[in-house]
């Protein structure tokens, strides 16, 4: 008999305009030591099923037919006490962020011994000793010791392992694992998923998994569950899905995901983001003319060698604070000697773990803040680095950034036409030639949007349409030197794919210099020509990107290539993909 | 019913939640009418109790038309002076308001710049500023605005106190209140500033002012706005209460604090409407722009809904 079975399950929300089926005839089954994935995009109705299971679904919500079953036994339509017993008993959860999952004013002790007496019948020594016998299960060393301490204490990754030793203290039947390592560094998610393989399997766990993750998925599960708007898109065998996948969406999943075993000039057999309203096409070419003169012009064509765009050697940043008034200066040492050099038409990958200093290294560059030593060139011109940059700074229009959060990088009280305007207006590019409208809407097309979302507010775009509006406000200042830093972090996979295509399409036509920055390999090899490895405020590796996939140097960089989940068992990337020779 | 028609027809996601709370239209409908009584009180009044001669002792507490000596002429009775006590309480909130909303725009204007300023560039301009604030914070709001009434009391020659009395209430009023504009705007710049959209701004190398009024500050109103309406209510509280000790507007000008004072002095010997009706209307109109204010809180503020 199968741990959970879920047959037909529909979940509708009603909101005020209207009701929306959240998970359309949703089934799958689970047998106990077993690992089903949930896998989806945002929107796509993964973690409304784990909350469905749950019980813990929102007050707007609510299970219009089908059935969930754990053990046999019909759950759906419990009352909240009974509910309540289960959760934390038959069924637990382990949550996204390690962080905030803990009490923090609570022991490791606490935790545990409390869940443990909730749903057994034992004395407190007992029950403590379980707890170190279940903290020694998820392998934290010296439990005796470690189980006395407060979360802070404890570093991410053994927290999310303390946070998974609570999951099975109460002896589960099922484990609701949602997004269980997308808050931690690759290195540990590869312990963390390993562990929780390994637990599944000794204690005759069945554990759902959902993420959004492809290579978490084809790492650890046994049978995965596609999610799309709510529909079980395809499901089976893990291999079989991911291997030989049949519906077009997929596919179309499969394809977008970046490959850090091969390069591709661009991601093929993508179904194209649904854009509002269509643009028409005599308006399109006109367009592309406008933007194409508006992009080009005054700009000497580059022919020949590839000459140097931007070169910042031997870049030193300290950040120093002082606590309070009365207190000694508190200095760190953010970038130490770094030098870097991107030529002109070609993409600096720029790759690290978080802290590592890449930020810093695109902020120096566009004078956000001021080294403490170092030159750097742009253009053969000597840029000013250690003094706060001018403000009518040839650099400040000739560099532009792209940022990490499309949410919170366009302006929500502002129209998208003067947020791709202000560069216009702010610095002075208009004399008299094309019209200001004409060019903000060429921008917009060239992004792939239609003009009537200019007069539209940022909220009502989705994020990787929100990206491309950011991309076109990089654009209208005619830069030549664009800075992506973590440009698709915050966005789906697909959205991801199509919007690195688009950056290449944009770096193709226009011979942007771009400096690439992302804790992504796979995304990194699929941009950068050269790639530079950060640590700690040092390059630790720098050379092109080829040969740094293929044979890496430092033993920093092996690692990082290491513990990136492999990707073998998905199909080949699109249907048409040409590899790069 | 009504809530079938606003599902079907209201877009605005504000609008939909005013409509459908029924506090948010009894206070506002409340709130409008006051002010619009008040706008045009010379236009509806029977008479202006600002003009001497339009009053006449003889007509001194009269009681409210219902009561048994009562006259039509005097729907709600009349002081000690023989003044209409409805016109005075028409030209009264009309007074009150102006100066609550005046000295709330004051305190808006110096809260709001110190805030912003002091939330985005931090450090020595900010800690000082704070620390003023915290300073502030320590004295009753009361007692602020009796030092500052005080002060300017005995500067100002005694011959401009009356044409002066508005001003300087103003300002008393205002300075009691910058601290919470500041409080709340710094805080909200604090958060604003690390989002992507002002560093894009920088890099741009907009000048500071720029990125303070056309970026952060519209990013910052829904806060500023509730604690305006409710600051709104403690400023006509203030200002009544100031009145009310006698240190607030002059007498021939009745705001609604004055109009208490008044009646105190006769509420032991039965003549009840000079001091109830003008308190009815002071606590009316608290209430209602406090609950116009609770409301505002709880549509701007995503966690609580």
């Amino acid at each position: 008999m199968p741990v959970l079975e879920i047959k037909n399950l529909d979940v509708k929300f009603s909101t005020r305009f209207g009701d929306h089926e959240a998970v359309k005839n949703f089934s799958c089954s689970l047998d106990a030591g077993q690992i089903h994935g949930l896998v989806g995009e945002s929107g796509a109705g993964k973690s409304t099923i784990g909350s469905a299971i749950l019980g813990i679904l929102p007050e707007n919500a609510q299970i219009t037919s089908g059935s969930i079953q754990l053990n046999g036994r019909e759950i759906s339509k419990l009352d909240n006490r009974a509910y309540h017993r289960l959760r934390g008993g038959e069924i637990s959860m382990i949550l996204q962020d390690p962080q905030t999952s803990l009490n923090p004013l609570l022991t490791i002790e606490n935790h545990l011994v409390e869940t443990i007496l909730q749903h057994q019948n034992l004395s407190e020594e007992q029950a403590l000793e379980q707890a170190i016998g279940y903290l020694q299960q998820v392998g934290i060393p010296e439990p005796e010791q470690r189980i006395k301490q407060y979360p802070h204490q404890f570093s991410g990754g053994m927290r999310q392992r303390v946070v998974i030793a609570l999951a099975i203290c109460s002896r589960p039947s099922l484990i609701i694992a949602d997004e269980p390592t997308t808050a931690l560094d690759v290195a540990i998610q590869k312990q963390i998923l390993s562990l929780i393989r390994n637990l599944a399997r000794e204690q005759e766990v069945a554990v759902l998994l959902i993420t959004h993750d492809m290579g978490v998925i084809a790492e650890i599960t046994n049978t995965i569950s596609i999610l799309h708007n709510g529909h079980n898109v395809e499901d089976g065998e893990t291999p079989d899905v991911l291997g030989r996948p049949q519906k077009n969406y997929t596919r179309n999943l499969i394809s977008a995901v970046p490959r850090i075993d091969r390069r591709l000039d661009r991601f093929s057999g993508l179904l194209e983001e649904p854009v509002n309203g269509s643009a028409a096409e005599i308006s399109h070419t006109q367009t592309k003319e406008v933007a194409r003169t508006w992009l080009l012009e005054n700009r000497s064509a580059s022919a020949g060698a590839k000459p140097q765009s931007l070169e910042i050697s031997d870049l030193s940043v300290v950040f120093s604070s002082r606590p309070s008034l009365f207190e000694k200066k508190l200095e760190f040492q953010a970038l130490n000697r770094v030098n870097l050099t991107v030529r002109a038409g070609e993409t600096l990958g720029l790759v690290g773990e978080s802290g590592s200093g890449k930020s810093t290294v695109a902020k120096t560059i566009v004078g956000i803040h001021q080294a403490k030593s170092g030159n750097m060139t742009f253009k053969s011109r000597n840029v000013d680095i250690l003094r706060k940059r001018k403000r009518d700074d040839p650099t400040r229009r000739s560099v532009q950034m792209i940022f990490q959060d499309p949410y919170s990088s366009l302006n929500n009280r502002w129209k998208i036409y003067d947020i791709i305007a202000e560069p216009l207006r702010f610095y002075n590019l208009l004399d008299g030639g094309t019209p200001e409208d004409k060019i903000v809407s060429a921008m917009i097309e060239l992004v792939g949007l239609t003009t009537e979302s200019l007069y539209k507010y940022p909220h009502q775009f989705s994020g990787g349409q929100r990206q491309r509006i950011a991309i076109a406000r990089a654009l209208v200042a005619r830069p030549e030197f664009l800075i992506c830093d973590e440009p698709t972090s915050a966005l789906d996979v697909t959205v991801q794919a199509i919007i690195l295509n688009l950056i290449k399409d944009i770096q193709d036509q226009f011979n942007l210099s771009i400096l690439f920055i992302s804790h992504d390999l796979p995304v990194i090899r699929q941009m950068a020509d050269d790639i530079a490895v950060m640590k700690a405020g040092e390059i630790v590796e720098y050379g092109p990107s080829e040969p740094f996939f293929t044979q890496p140097q430092h033993a920093y960089s092996q690692g990082l290539l290491a513990d990136i989940p492999s990707l073998d068992l998905l199909g080949p990337p699109g249907g048409i993909a040409e590899d790069r020779p | 019913m009504w809530r079938k028609i606003i599902d079907g027809t209201v877009e605005n996601e504000f609008l939909y939640y005013f409509f459908r709370s029924t506090s948010a239209l009894v206070s506002s409908s409340l709130c409008l009418i006051i002010l619009l009584s008040a706008l045009f009180a010379p236009l509806i009044s029977a008479s202006n109790p600002y003009d001497l001669t339009t009053f006449d002792l003889l007509d001194s507490l009269t009681p409210p038309f219902w009561e048994e000596k009562g006259s039509s002429r005097f729907l709600l009775g009349t002081d000690d002076q023989g003044r209409d006590l409805l016109s005075s309480i028409l030209y009264g909130t009309r007074l009150s308001l102006a100066i609550g909303v005046t000295s709330i725009v004051f305190a808006v204007v110096i809260g709001v710049s110190l805030g912003l300023m002091a939330g985005y560039f931090g450090g020595r301009f900010d800690a000082v500023v704070m620390r003023i604030a915290d300073v502030q914070l320590s004295l009753p709001a009361i007692l602020t605005a009796l030092l500052i009434d005080g002060i300017a009391r005995g500067l100002l020659p005694a011959s401009e106190h009356d044409r002066l009395m508005f001003f300087v209430l103003v300002v008393a009023i205002g300075l009691s209140l910058w601290v919470n504009f500041a409080r709340t705007a710094r805080a909200s710049t604090f958060v604003e500033r690390n989002k992507e959209y002002v560093q894009a701004a920088e890099i741009m190398g907009l000048p500071k002012w720029r990125i303070l009024l056309t970026h952060i500050l519209p990013n910052i109103m829904s806060p500023l706005l509730v604690i305006m309406t409710i600051d709104l209510a403690i400023a006509i509280l203030l200002e009544a209460t100031l009145s009310f000790l006698g240190v607030g507007v002059p007498a021939n000008q009745p705001s609604l604090g004055t109009l208490i004072r008044i009646g105190t002095e006769y509420i032991f010997s039965g003549e009840w409407w000079i001091v109830i009706f003008p308190s009815l209307m002071l606590i009316i109109l608290i209430i209602s722009v406090n609950m116009v204010g609770d409301f505002l809180r709880d549509v701007l503020n995503p966690k609580l809904k």
